[in-house]
């Protein structure tokens, strides 16, 4: 028996690897989730044949209850919404692993790790790995899901001896650990998991809205790493090995994250950088000559042109223009104008945001271009039409190297024949940064509302 | 410790595994993967099971049962999201 659910656990997780190998390609992917979804079903349906499973009546109405509001959910919630789902999910991923390694606290020898007092040290360690890191991401997964659903102020808090003040409690925290495994008392677990999400808490609040891309990435990772600790916990392979897959994603997510704003992990993780989008009326940037203009101006320029590039940014999912977008597209298409999509891989709130709201609103995805792949074609393009997009289109990121996007990669739209920004003002972007761009010759802003100007354009090309 | 050490050589492989796997992925995929990877990391449903399996109640077991509970949540969420996600996904039509 117990060899045959080692071979199934075996089994389950060559499924779960095929499902990220499926994401490779958008054709492949749908395949890949359903190899994923039977990997999963093949680990249930092994564990429930398990003898230590004794009883089914709580386990079918456990699942039945946690099945019927995560459909609920994931069918209802609205694509604008993907971002903070994906952190509300973390967070369960995180205070479900807190549970197991609580559950396996109180009753160890259902799990075959001694008896209740009489834990292994080996097992208590990795008993509190499992549940401080299940705290810390949900904690930080909660603060996440409130700075990105708007419920908190997307600004990062910050105060004094911030830092220390961490560090002291990762101190404590580890003295807690190594008591804990010296004495097995309840205290001492529930101390250390308390502590855990006191510190998750802390380490998000001072990251600012505009990095949370890569602060999803991590807590998808951690969300990684406490499936790990679980599964040494338990000593099963399929928790080590799925943990350590969705760690290494996390992980290289939020690397693609940071070299996409050219930024180090830990400055992000120290924070302070970028809020919420103000609309600041400066001074300095009233009295530089802008040229602006109307719908009338961008339909009659874009219809014109031989090939036209659209840079999408958080601006678009905020107005919710890509339906918009993609219609103005649809009949500049119709024109005989070249169209494509370039998309920078921080623009939104999580890695590959703007691809799934482009494909919401059917763009065909090889429409759809990375940075690397579209940055020559813009000398040779006539419009670089920008929606709600800022600092990724910013030259100083190349020129200015005390700026502090200096080194980022951008998406070289100054080399475009001409520029539109659609845009709410001219205010600077998440990095506080002005866009030199505003006041070129070849530039002209299309102010107000992202989704009304695509309207606006769509009626005025119908002329 | 034999136990551990073999624990860890899983690991690590794993890590690897992972590392080329997900490098792999084309980035107009990342939102899925971050949903997909969410819904198998609820594996650890697995270790929920086992305590609410004994037929004896007690803390582990209401405890193994929110984990249930928790973790279906993400399962059944993240792979619909992830769905749903992927249907949008279409090539140009010729």
């Amino acid at each position: 028996m117990e060899n045959y659910s080692i071979f199934a656990y075996l089994i389950s997780g060559i499924f779960f690897i095929l499902a990220l190998r499926g994401l490779s390609s958008p054709e492949t992917a749908k395949r890949g989730n359903f190899f994923g979804i039977l990997g999963m079903i093949i680990a249930i349906v092994t564990t429930l044949l398990l003898p230590v499973i004794e009883s089914y009546v709580f386990i079918a109405l456990a699942i039945l209850i946690g099945g019927t509001i995560g459909t609920s959910i994931a069918l209802k919630i609205k694509m604008a919404a993907l971002p903070q789902l994906i952190a509300a999910f973390h967070s369960l991923v995180g205070l479900a692993a807190v549970m197991v390694a609580g559950a396996a606290f109180h009753n160890p020898s259902a799990y075959g790790i001694g008896q209740t007092g009489n834990i292994p040290t080996a097992s208590l360690i990795e008993m509190s790995l499992g549940s401080a890191i299940g705290a810390v991401t949900f904690s930080g997964s909660i603060i996440a899901f409130g700075k990105l659903q708007g419920i908190m102020s997307g600004n990062p808090i910050t105060f004094k001896l911030q830092h220390f003040l961490n560090a002291v409690l990762g101190i404590i925290l580890i003295s807690v650990v190594v008591l804990f495994c010296l004495h097995q008392t309840q205290n001492f677990f529930w101390g250390l998991t308390i502590l855990a999400f006191i510190i998750g808490f802390l380490i998000i609040i001072p990251i600012g809205a505009a990095d949370m891309p890569v602060v999803v990435s991590m807590l998808n990772s951690y969300s990684g790493w406490a499936a790990c600790g679980i599964g040494f916990t338990l000593s099963n392979n399929l928790l080590i090995v799925t943990g350590a897959l969705v760690g290494s994603s996390g992980a290289i997510l939020s690397y693609i994250m940071c070299k996409g704003m050219n930024r180090s992990f830990v400055s992000v993780i120290l924070g302070g950088f970028g809020g919420d989008v103000e609309i600041r009326s400066d001074e300095k940037i009233e009295q530089k000559p802008v040229k602006s203009g109307d719908s009338n101006d961008a339909a009659f320029m874009m219809q014109n042109a031989e090939s036209v590039i659209i840079i999408p940014g958080y601006g678009m999912a905020v107005a919710q223009a890509q339906h918009a977008l993609k219609e103005m597209c649809d009949l500049l298409k119709k024109k005989g104008v070249n169209v494509r999509y370039a998309v920078h891989p921080v623009a939104g709130r999580m890695p590959g945001h703007m691809n799934v709201l482009l494909a919401e609103a059917n763009v065909p995805y090889d429409e759809v271009f990375e940075l690397d792949a579209i940055n020559r074609d813009f000398p040779s393009t006539d419009v670089a039409f920008v929606v709600g997009a800022n600092d990724i289109t910013n030259p100083a990121a190349k020129t200015d190297p005390k700026s502090p996007i200096y080194g980022m990669p951008i998406l070289e739209v100054e080399n475009a024949k001409s520029v539109l920004f659609s845009k709410r003002s001219l205010g600077p972007g998440y990095a506080g940064v002005e866009n030199e761009l505003f006041f070129r010759d070849n530039t002209m802003m299309l102010f107000g509302d992202a989704k009304e100007m695509c309207e606006n354009i769509i009626n005025s090309l119908g002329k | 410790m034999e136990h551990l050490l073999q624990e860890i050589t899983v690991f690590v492989l794993a890590i690897f595994v992972g590392y080329y796997v997900i490098w792999s992925v084309t980035p107009a995929l990342h939102s899925p993967l971050m949903s997909v990877t969410n819904a198998i990391s609820s594996v650890i449903i697995v270790g929920a099971l086992i305590a609410v399996g004994p037929v004896l109640f007690g803390i582990s077991k209401i405890m193994g049962f929110i984990a249930v509970v928790l973790a279906a949540v993400n399962i059944f969420g993240g792979f619909i999201v992830t769905q749903r996600m992927l249907q949008m996904f279409k090539k140009k039509k010729k």
